[in-house]
């Protein structure tokens, strides 16, 4: 199982170039909104064609502009699930689920097919229901259905919980998971969330402006995003210019201090991050003198600005979010940050 | 009272507007997917029907048409003499209706979720099938009420008809040719009864768009 991208596509002002290799499992595509991941989805899916490049799923070439390949949709065979869910408003969810299986000429074999899904996703009672009349939840379920009964040789699965109310999403994960636990095919799973991501894929591909930034197992990608916007997207909150000093020092301007990271220091680093997680004030490594300036709280957690001694005017506030179980009485004058928790951005 | 002219404007719209219910609705379809360039001239020719003036639209007929004119000729080598026949009629009415069904059906058209075809062409079903079972019946309230207005811009067709298809009582007459007949040779009870049932006609349709267009919103919301 593998599915292979290297597409460019010009949007006239926005310049696609995604590029990733992915063998099995799930595959995140994380990046904010217009980054370029669901036209990415449309070029696998063949709704969409890019200008140039290549795709091949599991050995069979799907697209590939110096061959003049170019399946059509219909022969892909890539199942899509859309953000909006596209059920088909004018069928009732028997309907739709049927369309996903036209090519089943088999009338026992179809409904066979049929009740299996209706059973699988818990939609018996909902057959002769119209999508209008459907719950979030409901329409998702209708709309993977209609998707697996197709027996399609890869899912792409489009911002999946974005319609649905957040107090249902973390279920819904889990459900889904293990709805897919069993799919032997590649998946691509399009998200802004990088808890989403975090939850669900083996490996990711953060993208922006177009472009893949990062790309590999997801818990290495989080640990070490390189670039300022990865940083940004797995969550980082404090990122701050900073210059090499040698292998294993950095300067960082702002705070007028050096840290030692675990990582060596390469050539080209532009910015330093640390999360708002792993500022310690136990920790004696890296230390830096802070007082606090405002507080935030969560329903489980508190985040709290600080600012460093002397740090320069202008430069954003830091951002430490505690536990309110181990919140300390009084505000710390100082944080440290143990090296391998000081990430790396280059250019 | 000869209601010659009722069928015979009937059976003119009728055929007018099966022809231009599909012309128009295909027009919509593939405008819609032309660069934007092609997409914005066409769209020009295909609407100036409905802004010219019907009498115009009768001289273009005509001078296509006219006996005398190289396709007019061309047609009487297979004995096919188009003006002053009924059915030429049909030809006015397709062309001056045509723009109404082009304009609501791209409307219809460009409303609609392009996700739901995307989606179906993902699911391996043909472009046909997504067209007839989907993209039509998602579109039917405004694709409906084009074809009805169309229909009624077809029966109440004067200026282009006259000129090609003429007056001649029991065989070009339609009932908007007959008004202006009678009151041009002074029977005003006649073309009093005429216009009462042109009233009644149009009435109908609009109450028909209107219910349809109800429809549609209440399906929106």
């Amino acid at each position: 199982m593998s599915l292979l991208v290297d597409i460019e596509k010009d949007y006239g002002g926005f310049h696609l170039c995604s590029r990733f290799e992915t063998n099995g499992g799930i595959t995140g595509l994380l990046g904010a909104s217009g980054c370029g991941k669901s036209q990415t989805l449309r070029c696998i899916a063949g709704v969409q064609t890019p200008d140039q490049g290549r795709i091949v799923l599991d050995g069979v070439t799907l697209y590939d502009s110096e061959q003049h390949i170019n399946l059509t949709p219909q022969q892909r065979g890539v199942g899509y699930l859309f953000q909006s869910y596209a059920l088909f408003p004018n069928m009732t969810v028997r309907a739709n689920i049927l369309t996903g299986l036209r090519r089943e000429k088999d009338a026992a074999k179809k409904q066979a097919a049929f009740e299996h899904a209706i059973h699988l996703l818990k939609l018996e009672g909902l057959e002769d229901r119209r999508p209008a009349q459907l719950s979030g939840g409901q329409a998702q379920r209708v709309a993977l259905a209609r998707m697996l009964v197709s027996r399609p040789k890869a899912l792409l699965l489009d911002e999946p919980f974005s319609a649905i109310d957040s107090h249902l999403r973390d279920q819904l994960q889990v459900d889904l998971l293990a709805l897919l636990a069993d799919f032997p095919g590649d998946m691509v799973i399009v998200t802004h969330s990088r808890d989403e991501a975090y939850h669900m894929c083996g490996q990711i591909a953060v993208m922006d402006a177009g472009r893949v930034l990062a790309h590999g197992p997801t818990k290495q990608v989080f640990a070490d995003p390189r670039t300022v916007q990865g940083g940004r997207l797995t969550g980082c909150k404090n990122i701050f210019p900073a210059r090499k000093v040698d292998d294993h020092t950095i300067f960082v301007p702002d705070w007028g201090v050096d840290l030692h990271p675990a990582r060596m220091v390469e050539d080209g680093l532009v910015a330093m991050g640390v999360r708002a997680h792993y500022f310690r004030p136990e920790e004696v490594r890296n230390p830096l003198a802070v007082h606090c300036v405002g507080k935030m709280e969560e329903p489980f957690e508190w985040i709290i600005r600080m600012r460093a001694e002397g740090q320069t005017a202008g430069s954003p506030d830091l951002w430490w979010r505690v536990s309110k179980e181990i919140v300390p009485e009084t505000m710390p004058t100082r944080l440290g940050v143990a090296p391998e928790q000081v990430l790396l951005f280059y250019e | 009272m000869d209601w010659y002219p009722l069928y015979n404007s009937l059976r003119i719209a009728a055929i007018a507007c099966v022809a231009v219910f599909f012309t128009g609705i295909f027009a919509a379809y593939y405008v819609a997917k032309l660069p934007r360039l092609v997409k914005g001239l066409l769209d020009v020719v295909l609407t100036l029907p409905m802004v010219l003036p019907p009498t115009v639209v009768g001289y273009f007929l005509l001078l296509l048409f006219g006996v005398k004119r190289p396709f007019g000729i061309f047609l009487a080598r297979f004995g096919i003499k188009v003006p002053m026949t009924w059915w030429s009629a049909v030809f006015a009415a397709a062309v001056v209706s045509f723009p109404l069904m082009y304009r609501t059906a791209r409307g219809a058209f460009e409303a609609f979720d392009e996700d739901l075809a995307d989606a179906g062409r993902t699911l391996g079903l043909s472009n046909t099938y997504i067209f007839w079972r989907v993209r039509m019946p998602v579109c039917r309230q405004g694709i409906l009420a084009g074809t009805v207005l169309t229909f009624a811009r077809a029966l109440g067709e004067y200026g282009a008809t006259s000129m090609i298809a003429g007056y001649t009582p029991g065989r070009t007459a339609t009932i908007s040719t007959t008004v202006y007949q009678l009151w041009r040779t002074d029977n005003e009870a006649l073309a009093f009864r005429w216009v009462l049932v042109n009233l009644a006609i149009s009435a109908v349709v609009l109450l028909a768009v209107n219910m349809l267009e109800q429809k549609q919103k209440g399906k929106t919301r």
